[in-house]
């Protein structure tokens, strides 16, 4: 450590990653019960169905992914819709 | 990591201010609370001979050298954790009871097997004992979820267990220098009441070194912050100690000194 971080105190908080990940990793737990994201695949169920009522999908067409950034979690829902020509 | 060290203190600590205490190591294969309380060469029995009617309750309890009403009841070192029934252990806390005994501390295994969830099953109130550390953290909120479901109180629809955290093996410093997770981000994250918080010393290690509970350290700050949990565990209001850390002046940072 240089005599300036000695006297400035430039530090590095690790603690503070540390509870961004715990305040994550909690609620995730708590949220599913501790069993993971299991929703996932009911959640893509009933996707299909709603949209089935307007547009004629098909299921392998909906993409359902939950992705985890730095500390908030994104629900990524990707729907293609039938070819308009055919 | 401290359940065992805390059990002790804690145990101790109740027995000094007047309660008839036993403490019991649920441990089993990898007892430890014989050598923390410094009864280890009076072992004769222990919990699971009890548990299969090997020998009665009060062969297998140990007076401690220290407090008049406390008493140990140490875990089996050859046998394996199903060796502890529900109906075992339950008839065990009910004979405890009617010995008159006030408080029976269960000190837990790590983990969330058979041994830790016997330990809990039973219990009104729960500490649990949590280091300022991402695992430990994360340990207690699932104990604290097993402890919601799978409990007595909770499998009953009773009142639930009444839970306290007990944050140990805290440095001052390091939360000051931004290293380690302060009590309040802790009490953040597992929202449960701050029964107390333990420093980090040296005199655990000189404490187990000679079989005496830290508690019975007169005067340092283990033995203050154990005694100032007791009080608050009994109802009474104890400011929070030993939290703060006090920065040496700009001469000694540049100069070194302890
Ligand atoms: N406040 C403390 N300061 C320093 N060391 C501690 C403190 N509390 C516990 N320890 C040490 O941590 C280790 C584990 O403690 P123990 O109470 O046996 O944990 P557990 O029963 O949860 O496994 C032991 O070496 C003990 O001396
Ligand atoms: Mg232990």
């Amino acid at each position: 450590m240089s005599l300036l971080t000695l006297l400035f105190g430039e530090k590095k908080k690790t603690a503070s990653i540390a509870k961004e990940r715990l305040q994550l990793i909690i609620a995730r737990e708590h949220g599913t019960d501790g069993r993971g994201a299991d929703f996932l695949p009911a959640l893509q169920r009933e996707l299909i169905e709603v949209i089935s009522k307007y547009v004629a999908v098909n299921p392998d067409d909906i993409k359902v992914q939950l992705e985890r950034q730095d500390n908030y979690e994104v629900l990524e829902v990707n729907i293609v819709l039938p070819d308009l020509k055919s | 990591m401290g359940k065992t060290t805390t059990s002790a203190a804690f145990a101790s600590g109740l027995a000094l201010r007047g309660f008839k205490t036993a403490v019991i190591d649920f441990d089993v294969g990898l007892r430890n609370l014989d050598l923390i309380m410094g009864c280890e060469r009076r072992v004769v029995y222990d919990f699971v001979n009890v548990i299969n009617g090997e020998a009665r309750l009060n062969q297998a309890l140990i007076k401690d050298k220290h407090c008049e009403n406390l008493f140990v009841l140490p875990a089996s070192q050859t046998r394996d954790k199903e060796a502890l029934t529900e109906e075992g252990v339950e008839a065990v806390i009910r004979e405890l009871e009617h010995m008159g005994f006030d408080y029976v501390v269960c000190d837990s295994p790590a983990g969330i097997e058979r041994g830790a969830i016997m330990a809990l099953t039973f219990a009104d109130e729960a500490i649990v004992t949590t280091n300022p550390e991402v695992s430990s953290v994360r340990d207690s909120d699932r104990i604290l979820g097993i402890l919601q479901s799978k409990s007595r109180r909770a499998a009953e629809g009773r009142e639930p267990v009444k839970e306290h955290l007990l944050l140990t093996r805290y440095s001052p410093k390091r939360v000051d220098d931004g290293e380690m997770l302060s009590y309040k981000d802790v009490q953040e994250l597992l929202r449960v009441p701050l029964i107390g918080v333990i420093p980090e010393s040296e005199s655990v290690l000189h404490a187990s070194n000679q079989g005496t509970p830290a508690i019975h350290l007169k005067g340092t700050d283990v033995s203050e912050a154990y005694t100032d949990v007791v009080s608050r565990f009994l109802g009474e209001d104890r400011p929070l100690r030993f939290v703060n850390y006090d920065k040496p002046g700009l001469i000694k940072r540049l100069f070194g000194g302890k």
